[in-house]
């Protein structure tokens, strides 16, 4: 038991963690056809539960997971599993098929048609009646987690989103308020709604794929699953008093001192390599920050351009590309920061607070 | 030609009390406007809401003691009521005066969204619960995602000795202002 919980803590850095969520990502990726069998998905689901039964015998982990606003990230992780997996083996399916010359399983049953009522009504009645109950009897067996009364001058600590707001916190630790709360989240919303003209390739249109579509899917899944879920989770048990980082089975010590003394990265050019003190004006003193973000969003495009997304380049014409460039950029800023700031304690790489402008 | 007007004709026979397009356009203009007109009073109404007749809050300017009722550090006292930490300190070279003396009020919001963080004695620091963000005690941001300091209010002495703060006038570091003789009460 010891053992299992000092290897989970020694797991649960925030770099580590990430590493491993991402190389599991991938994994599946690669190998879909094995892991999306059966035997696997039981296999796999079966190791999860084991990792919560035994976790739970930890007091500070059965903490975290019995309190009601937790238990929808418990289910979360399976759900998110689940529909992954029949998604994936349908794909899995249809590829094989595919490769064969054979249609995909779509196609075979694009004739058969079924009646509303009963065929469609009636699973979906008992559904319901089925949520209901359960719904129900959860809100009647696990208390409300409801907190002190609130205050203007006082607030809970650690100060949790709802859970399914969790992955937009994380990010607002890392980025200014106007960014990761109004202009990431734009981006994503209208990023979605772009697909449809961004992307204008006919294959995987009414039958579930992967092979044929791993760019698109695997991008999509990468912003969900990686940025999203494994955020959620670790804003739930990885996150504790002072928004520090925890293991999920360590004691959460409001005390636990952290040096997380941060560094704009103009005081890293400036004082660090120019050995000078800072610069009065601001423009020269973000200047190397600035030209580093306008790099990124011009010579990055273009280097892209003329090498591994040559043929992107060709196929979708200059104005797509741009924006599905742009788009892929603004996500992967996420990542990119986060990991400059649990490994080099970066904090800005522009930072003009003069003007409320920080990048 | 011919058919239009027959067509028309059977129109006006299938539609006795037809109305015609002026007197709709009219209708319409009509029922807009007094809409319009009706959504512009409800309008007014909710702008009365931002002005109430009682406001629930402690005043902007308070007095807080006298100064010899203060150890050296941070005195929580008023936090709750007013929204205010003072300090404290035999030094503070932020102020532009290291050889003084004296003591300051600093904001209880934190400047990355308006969290209010704890003040951690043990480990002599602020500290945001909602994301991080760390502050020594002068106020300055050291850790997480804060891009600026906590801003720090006017304080002076009122006529009986006690302190008076003063939080509709604000200090900034990032600006320049924490020099400002205001911002700092020496003692």
């Amino acid at each position: 038991m010891a053992l299992f919980e000092s290897f989970f803590n020694s797991l649960a850095s925030p770099e580590l963690y990430t590493l491993i969520f991402t190389g599991v990502f991938l994994l599946y990726c690669a190998r879909y056809r094995l892991l999306t069998r059966p035997g696997w998905v039981v296999g796999i689901s079966l190791a999860i539960a084991l990792f919560f039964i035994i976790g739970a015998q930890n007091h500070d982990f059965m903490t975290i997971i019995a309190k009601g606003d937790n238990m929808p990230i418990v289910i979360m992780i399976f759900a998110v599993f689940w529909c992954l997996s029949l998604a994936f083996r349908q794909a899995a399916v249809n590829d094989m098929r595919i490769e064969k010359g054979e249609p995909p399983t779509e196609a075979l049953d694009s004739n058969k048609k079924v009646l509303v009522w009963p065929d469609l009504i009636y699973p979906e009645f008992v559904c319901t009646v089925l949520l209901t109950a359960i719904f129900i009897a959860w809100g009647i067996a696990v208390e409300a987690p409801l907190e002190e009364p609130a205050s203007g001058t006082r607030a809970p600590n650690p100060a949790k989103a709802p859970w399914y707001f969790l992955g937009l916190q994380e990010m607002l630790v890392y980025f200014d308020p106007w960014l990761a709360g109004v202009v990431l989240p734009g981006m994503i919303v209208v990023g979605l709604m772009a697909i449809p003209y961004i992307d204008t390739n006919p294959r995987g249109n009414g039958y579930f794929t992967f092979k044929e579509r791993p760019f698109a899917i695997g991008m999509f899944l990468f912003g969900f699953i990686v940025l999203w879920v494994s955020l959620v989770i670790m804003g739930t048990f990885l996150r504790g008093p002072n928004w520090n980082f925890f293991g999920p089975f360590e004691y959460w010590d409001p005390h636990k001192i952290e040096p997380l003394v941060n560094v704009n990265l103009s005081e890293f050019i400036w004082v660090g390599m120019g050995n000078t003190r800072l610069p009065d004006n601001p423009l020269i003193r973000e200047a190397p920050g600035i030209l580093l973000i306008l790099a990124y969003f011009v010579i990055t495009p273009a280097l892209l351009a003329k090498t591994i997304l040559k043929k992107f380049f060709h196929e979708m014409g200059f104005a797509r590309f741009s924006i599905l460039i742009m788009l892929l950029l603004g996500m992967a800023s996420l990542p990119i920061k986060m990991l400059l700031r649990w490994t080099i304690n970066l904090k800005y790489v522009v930072a003009i607070p003069e003007w409320f402008f920080n990048i | 030609m011919a058919t239009s007007e027959a067509s028309q004709k059977q129109i006006t026979v299938m539609n006795p009390d037809k109305v015609s397009r002026r007197g709709f356009l009219g209708n319409v203009l009509v029922g807009w406007g007094l809409f319009l007109a009706g959504a512009h009073v409800g309008l007014l109404g909710c702008v009365r809401f931002l002005f109430p007749n009682v406001l629930f809050e402690p005043p902007q300017s308070f007095k807080a003691d006298l100064p010899n009722t203060y150890a050296e550090g941070v005195d929580e006292r008023f936090k709750n009521t007013n929204g205010v930490w003072l300090v404290k300190t035999v030094s503070d070279p932020l102020s532009g005066r290291p050889a003084d003396a004296g003591m300051f009020a600093l904001s209880t919001t934190c400047t990355h969204l308006g969290c209010i963080p704890n003040w951690l004695a043990a480990d002599l620091k602020f500290k945001c619960p909602c994301h991080g963000s760390g502050f020594r005690m002068s106020g300055m941001n050291f850790e997480g995602p804060a891009p600026r300091p906590l801003e720090r209010h006017r304080i002076a002495f009122a006529d009986d000795g006690q302190i008076l703060v003063d939080k509709s006038q604000k200090y900034q570091w990032e600006k320049g202002q924490w020099i400002n003789p205001e911002s700092f009460l020496k003692i």
